[in-house]
């Protein structure tokens, strides 16, 4: 397919924003399978979703300052959480650092000039659009927008009224852009490194891709199937899972968590990935267990398989069930301590520059430390049936999804946006905007583990007045977060039509691929596939100079 | 300060701050290694780096000390789970119903009651059945809670260790009132409870609320 593109023009030597391929302008964009465009395409998508998701989180917090009723009535409150989960987890989180730094990155990275399979690529994000305008319209039909919680639990959301179909569907179709999106790496990693590109010469960023995109193919298809379930329940009146209909609602969570569980890890592991990238970059050394990094992913891919049903210790499950859940649960900790005891080992006798990448990728060491063993604080059975459902797990995963995916997010777009536009953002900017979303993301959650331990229940309108403190902090942590937000948004928004020009190929030191090349990339990536002879972060240099010194 | 409010309190919340323990420390020994080589190794003072590719001993280090923790974490989750799981033969039975957006008790003898009255240091059982859709019964100060799921009779029980009274929450999402969907435990001493649960007038709970 690649060689479709190359007949039809032969400009592939042109920076890739320049590039005139077979469509101009807007056509040129949203027609082009070209892996960096596509990128792109997905990062304005996603940014944009992001600022909704936002929205709705900021308006979730405002109800809740208060007793009783702040600004909205309890429907609308409840429509702005299902909205805010669906929007946060299925249309930013999940397709957010595979989709936009994982197309944009991996073929560069693994040396080659695009993904495998180009066109199905783009049609991969032509279906998330299509998904994320489905979100959208289901707030405007009659019915008004769901009120069922992200998780879509029978038989609530067969007995409601609103638009719970509709935002499935959306679901849905999601789900093939994310499983087409897992087929294409998986085909690419295999099929379509450089010469010498050895498995164990990648880039662990590709090796955390490499094991985000089997559980994308394997997991999604199961919410698929479900979601078909709930078709064939509502319009043939098979009893699935409805007890109405000698259903079974169980049988419909272990369905629901089969999936949404791993896809926790589709979330988590490329953002490790990102981590594992910067820390050696701005440390000015070769990474501390390359190895170790590498195969825990693959770790965290299978054992996170084989977890889901600690989302449902206080559902009744049999002893047997809550102990193999339970045990499995602890042992998914341990590829993940591995990483973060790496990540920290490599820090030793390097040569640390903060640049604002860096500070993104220690915060995400911390925030993702906290949630991950916050994490094992409900994997305990006894301790979990007390926080189950209550904010102790909104905090939870909210340090895991934006503390760790979010802030490893910031940091990808920090360390790569330059390289994907050639222009460099402020960087005392960014340290303010890091610093605002830092202090404001631990003033927000941090208070409803407190909460949480106290009984707090999640998805409340209203709460007793023992509750009302941490409520009120919490809500002014969102406000010094979405502060925050705004300078990050802006300053980056900014380097892309005033920032300073790079001239630099490499302006952190990397040694992966990407910074072997032109900022902003030429089309084909490369004027010529190189072939490689070392490992993604050597730095001999430090060896050399180690050398003259001992001389 | 926590006063144990029935009998699994005290082995939850044991699980509980050892977790809890454990996680501060290991939190607080990568945080500290973090800012100490930031600090050491910040490229001003220590302009070259020295490549350290790995080390298998510390690997094995730190895969085998964590791993030994969390079996112990697992091992005290699920010894205070099995108690949990074990309800006593001799306990006292309530059947609790559940539907948008209120619970519902029943007693042997017939009494029902919106707020749940329980006699001191006695074992209750509840049964669990719900009306409409799933809800959860959620009693934060007995570290109790146990989903209520249409089509199927989930059971729990609990001893009340104290005279009081305790929140009861619905903690599985429900709808519209979902955050409404509250209730009382009231926890009597034996003799009251009895003069309580023969009186068949239903507006006595607020003579007793009153007392």
């Amino acid at each position: 397919m690649s060689t479709l593109v190359s007949n039809i023009s032969n400009n592939g030597h042109t920076n890739y924003l320049d590039y005139k391929g077979k469509h101009d302008g807007l056509k040129g964009w949203i027609f082009s399978t070209d892996h960096k465009r596509i990128g792109i395409l997905y990062l304005i998508a996603l940014l944009s979703f992001f600022a909704v998701g936002v929205s709705f989180g900021f308006l979730i917090r405002l109800e809740l300052l208060t007793i009783g009723k702040t600004i909205v009535e309890p429907q609308t409150y409840n429509a702005f959480f299902t909205l805010h989960g669906v929007i946060m987890i299925f249309l930013f989180v999940i397709p957010g650092l595979p989709a936009v730094f994982g197309n944009f990155f991996l073929p560069i990275m693994i040396g080659a000039k695009d993904v495998a399979f180009p066109r199905i690529n783009l049609l991969s994000w032509w279906l998330y659009i299509v998904g994320g305008i489905m979100v959208i319209i289901s707030i405007l039909l009659p019915g008004g927008p769901a009120d069922t919680g992200w998780t879509f639990y029978i038989p609530y959301s067969v007995r409601t009224g609103t638009n719970v179909i509709f935002t499935g569907l959306a679901a849905f179709i999601l789900g093939f852009s994310s499983i087409l999106t897992g087929i294409n790496f998986v085909t690419t990693i295999h099929r379509l490194r450089a010469p010498g590109m050895g498995w164990f010469k990648m880039p662990l960023f590709s090796w955390a891709l490499y094991a985000t995109a089997w559980i994308q193919v394997l997991a999604t298809p199961i919410i698929g199937i479900t979601l078909l379930l709930i078709v064939v329940e509502r319009v043939l009146g098979v009893g699935l899972f409805d007890p109405a209909l000698g259903g079974d609602p169980i049988l419909y969570q272990h369905l629901f968590w089969i999936y949404s569980h791993p896809a926790v890890y589709i979330m988590i592991v490329p953002a490790m990935g990102v981590v594992s990238e910067i820390i050696p970059v701005f440390a000015r050394r070769t990474i501390f267990g390359y190895k170790f990094i590498a195969f825990s992913s693959i770790a965290i891919a299978l054992l996170g398989s084989l977890v889901w049903a600690h989302h449902m210790f206080s559902s009744g499950m049999s002893s047997t069930a809550q102990f193999v859940f339970s045990l499995l649960t602890f042992l998914v900790a341990i590829p993940s301590a591995i990483k973060v005891f790496n990540w920290t080992a490599t820090l030793y006798k390097g040569s640390i520059q903060l640049d604002p990448p860096m500070l993104y990728a220690l915060a995400f060491i911390f925030l993702f430390s906290i949630g991950g063993l916050t994490g094992v604080v409900q994997g305990a059975l006894s301790v979990d049936i007390h926080l189950t459902d209550t904010s102790f797990i909104v905090a939870h995963f909210h340090y895991v999804m934006f503390g760790g995916t979010g802030f490893g997010i910031f940091a990808a777009l920090h360390y790569w946006l330059p390289k994907m536009f050639g222009r460099m953002y402020n960087k005392k900017l960014a340290k303010v905007g890091f610093w605002f979303l830092f202090v404001g993301f631990n003033t927000l959650y941090f208070p409803l583990f407190v909460m949480g331990w106290l009984g707090m229940p999640r998805r409340y309108y209203d709460y007793l007045p023992e509750y009302s403190i941490y409520h009120q902090i919490s809500t002014v942590g969102s406000w010094i977060l979405i502060l925050g937000l705004i300078f990050i948004y802006y300053n980056l928004i900014r380097s892309l039509i005033s920032g300073q020009k790079i001239n630099d190929k490499n302006i952190w030191g990397g040694e992966t691929l990407e910074w072997q090349i032109e900022s902003p990339p030429i089309h084909d990536n490369f004027h010529e596939i190189p072939k490689v002879t070392s490992g993604p972060y050597e730095y001999k240099m430090n060896d050399e100079e180690l050398e003259k010194e001992v001389k | 300060m926590i006063i144990a409010q029935s009998q699994f309190v005290k082995s939850v919340d044991f699980a509980f701050f050892f977790i809890i323990a454990v996680s501060v420390f290991f939190l607080v020994l990568i945080t500290g290694l973090m800012i100490f080589f930031v600090i050491k190794y910040n490229r001003k003072r220590n302009p070259h780096a020295k490549n350290i590719h790995g080390n298998t001993g510390l690997e094995i280090l730190w895969t085998v000390v964590p791993t030994i923790l969390v079996l112990f974490m697992f091992y005290f989750g699920w010894t205070g789970y099995k108690e949990m799981s074990s309800i006593p033969e001799d306990s006292m039975t309530v059947n609790v119903t559940a539907q948008m957006w209120k619970f519902s008790f029943k007693y042997d003898n017939g009494k029902t009651s919106d707020t749940l009255f329980v006699p001191v240091n006695k074992p209750v059982k509840v049964n669990l059945s719900s009306l409409d859709v799933n809800h959860a019964f959620y009693i934060p100060a007995f570290r109790l809670k146990k989903d209520v799921i249409p089509g199927r009779q989930n059971t729990a029980w609990f001893t009340a260790t104290e005279i009081s009274s305790h929140p009861i929450f619905c903690a599985e999402y429900c709808g519209l009132n979902h955050s409404y969907m509250y209730t009382e435990v009231v926890v009597l001493s034996e003799s009251d409870f009895n003069v309580w649960v023969n009186r068949g007038v239903p507006n006595i709970i607020n003579a007793v609320d009153k007392k």
